[in-house]
């Protein structure tokens, strides 16, 4: 049986350290970096320990992907290749993570919706895989653009869903996923998205650890389910396949399966607000109007709100970090006193509005908007433009939207 | 794993079922000749089973799971259909998923265990229907082909879906009437051993399980080629016999029909020359062993 004592001071092959998570992420010294997102990446996981990485190329993450071809030609990374599509590359993915491996993957938009079938059963199989979702348009009609619609049909997988704003949020939750995904009472993959292009492909300053501290390498064994590698003695499984059975033991095992892998996303709670010190982050809660946003809408919600201020109206800010686990109780406090609620989204159904309208009292609060979706970029105007109209404020005309 | 660490506690032993003290006691982990002739003897790898009545392919299951070579350090993929009713009852580690994504799992997890146990030998074996196989999950079949995954694919071929009710497949033979195939399938049976052998695998035999010795026998080498050297395929003719209209007793005689020369089952056999080179080694080796273990009976019987 592979080695479970700690590893953690000892050296892997490239002569990095096994550090501790805790000091590594919020002690160690960090060294600012001017990068762009998919280079991020790839620095995350030079420092992830990461077994395995699958390929695929669809635009914003094939750099990203790429790249960390890179490290493995480098040693960084155990094993990688390209496979021949998402639908292949996610059960590539399972069937490593049922090996045993800490495995990573990216992709996004159509390649997410390809892949779809995957993700309830890596949930159900207990996989903590972590795909990097690096969001773009779905199709019809074809769009390479950033558009976050995709993170709507992830969020009844079972997966966590994390949405990080900056570079920044990315080098850092993609080291804490591991750490969150791999805990033995959550054990569950994870999607960790962003907005593809505006954080994949803008540069930006990012404070990276050590390059010679890693993370501890995933331990199989800590797993709730038995790990696939015939290291441990098998049994007879069950007397009776439950698939396909017609009977309330095969409906009443199912049920309390999906019971138990939501509970475990629920269980995941406390582990994600530990390390992302808290779900949300929230400003100015006080404050009549509030901007409740998640990924870049967050930074072009900060931004209207400093115009706003230039003004005289104040508002305050949510950045939601974290969608599975949903932060129902942080939502409701950092609203209370709000009047107005707005949401901005970069997709057409806006579907952190109803998240939020199911979540709080007086619903009627939610303004959902403003909508971009498509690859159109959100000006602050157009957040600062919604909000005075829906306080009966005079505004200026926007092109082509008329007022 | 070795057969050591299947123990189980003095204390515990009287509440453990009785198939798993059965597997602990007389299970063939870890036996160097290990192979069909211990079916009735010791126990094997695979408990009752909820197949039909007659099913060639619990046959099928009952035969592979008693040649593996290394059962003790094999890993088993499979996919939905009636193979998914058995593999909750088989004595090695499985993976269930999706259907048709089996030779996707098995790449990953391949990968994932020569990587976590470098130098050890770890075993993969694809074990699913025509339909996951040749259908719905062809792609993935032949892309693990073309990437020369180490691990063996085997196929039921059952000529049909079985366990949806008997509907068309691609292996199915033209001119069959069937569910989904109202005036008879349009098109000839998929010619999968031929495509294999295209794609890259180094041994690949179709045949039908009505010889255990013969099941045995490409078990082993298929085993032994993707361990050492890259993909293998067999394609085994396990007629779904509620479908075909068949009765429980007929399930052998179906097949040892469809095995004759002129047959469509009659046996094929592609093996490339580095196989071809390795198995006649393995034949040395093991003629060498036997000769010995002849010798030392010999002296004791002297």
């Amino acid at each position: 049986m592979a080695e479970t004592k700690s590893l953690i001071g000892t050296q892997n092959k490239k002569g990095q350290t096994y550090t501790d998570p805790w000091y590594m992420l919020n002690e160690a010294p960090r060294t600012p970096s001017f990068f762009t997102g998919s280079e991020v990446i790839k620095e995350a996981i030079r420092r992830a320990s990461c077994d395995i990485m699958i390929a695929y190329p669809i635009t914003p993450q094939s750099e990203a992907a790429a790249l960390i071809g890179e490290l493995f030609a480098e040693g960084y990374v155990g094993d990688y290749f390209r496979g021949e599509s998402e639908f292949a590359v996610m059960s590539q993915c399972a069937g490593a993570s049922f090996g045993g491996a800490r495995v990573f993957t990216t992709t996004a938009g159509p390649g997410t919706m390809r892949a779809m079938e995957n993700f309830p059963m890596w949930a159900g199989a207990r996989l903590p895989i972590q795909m990097i979702v690096t969001c773009r348009g779905i199709n019809s009609p074809l769009s390479i653009q950033p558009d976050t619609l995709e993170i709507s049909y992830l969020l009844n997988t079972g997966m966590m869903v994390w949405h990080a704003e900056t570079a920044q949020d990315f080098f850092d939750w993609i080291l804490k996923g591991f750490i969150v995904a791999e805990e033995p009472d959550v054990h569950l993959p994870l999607a960790l998205c962003c907005d593809g292009f505006f954080v994949t492909h803008t540069k930006d300053v990012v404070q990276l650890t050590p390059a010679d501290m890693c993370l501890p390498p995933y331990d199989p064994y800590r797993s709730p389910v038995p790990c696939m590698d015939m290291e441990c003695p098998p049994v007879r499984m069950m007397r009776d396949p439950f698939v396909m059975k017609s009977n309330y033991i095969s409906y009443a095992t199912h049920a309390s399966w999906q019971q138990e892998v939501w509970a475990a996303v629920e269980r995941s709670r406390k582990h994600a607000i530990h390390w992302l010190n808290g779900l949300i982050d929230a400003e100015n809660t006080d404050a009549d109007i509030m901007i409740v946003a998640s990924g870049t809408a967050v930074s072009q919600g900060r931004e209207a709100i400093r115009m706003l201020e230039d003004e005289g109206v104040r508002c305050g800010l949510v950045k939601i970090k974290t969608l599975r686990p949903w932060p129902t109780d942080e939502i409701r406090e950092a609203t209370k006193h709000a009047k107005h609620i707005f949401v901005p989204e970069f997709n057409v159904t806006g579907w952190l509005a109803k998240e939020i309208r199911a979540t709080i009292p007086d619903h009627h609060r939610v303004y959902a908007g403003p909508h971009v979706c498509g690859g159109m970029t959100m000006p602050p105007e157009i957040i600062v433009s919604e909000i005075k109209t829906a306080l009966g404020m005079k505004t200026f005309s926007l092109a082509g939207r008329g007022s | 794993m070795s057969k050591e660490r299947i123990k189980i506690s003095e204390a515990l032993y009287d509440i453990m079922p009785t198939d798993y003290q059965d597997l602990v006691k007389s299970a063939t982990y870890g036996k160097e000749d290990r192979g069909w002739k211990d079916i009735g003897t010791a126990k094997e790898l695979i408990e009752q089973h909820s197949l039909c009545a007659g099913c060639p392919e619990s046959m099928a299951f009952r035969y592979i799971m008693a040649s593996l070579p290394n059962p003790e350090d094999t890993v088993m993929v499979g996919s939905t259909g009636c193979t998914s009713l058995v593999f909750p009852m088989v004595a090695v580690h499985n993976i269930h998923s999706l259907f048709g994504n089996q030779n996707a799992i098995a790449s990953g997890l391949k990968r994932a265990l020569s990587v976590r146990f470098p130098g050890r030998i770890k075993d993969v074996v694809v074990l699913a229907g025509d339909g996951a196989t040749v259908d719905i999950g062809l792609d993935m079949t032949l892309q693990s082909w073309f990437r020369q995954e180490k691990f063996t694919t085997i196929c039921f071929d059952n000529e049909l879906y079985a366990n949806t009710g008997g509907q068309e497949s691609g292996l199915m033979q033209k001119g069959f009437v069937a569910k989904m195939a109202p005036v008879g399938k349009q098109f000839e049976k998929v010619r999968l051993p031929e495509i294999a052998r295209e794609s890259g695998c180094h041994y690949v035999v179709q045949c039908t399980v009505s010889k255990p010795s013969l099941v045995e026998k490409v078990v082993k080498n298929a085993v032994y080629v993707a361990r050492e050297i890259g993909p293998t395929y067999l394609q085994l003719y396990t007629p779904c016999i509620l479908e075909i209209g068949k009765n429980s007793m007929e399930g052998l005689q179906e097949m040892r029909d469809s095995e004759k020369p002129t047959e469509r089952f009659a046996y094929k056999e592609f093996v490339s020359e580095p196989a071809k080179q390795l198995l006649a080694e393995i034949a040395a080796k093991e003629k060498e062993r036997k000769a010995a273990a002849k010798q030392l009976t010999g002296q004791a019987q002297a």
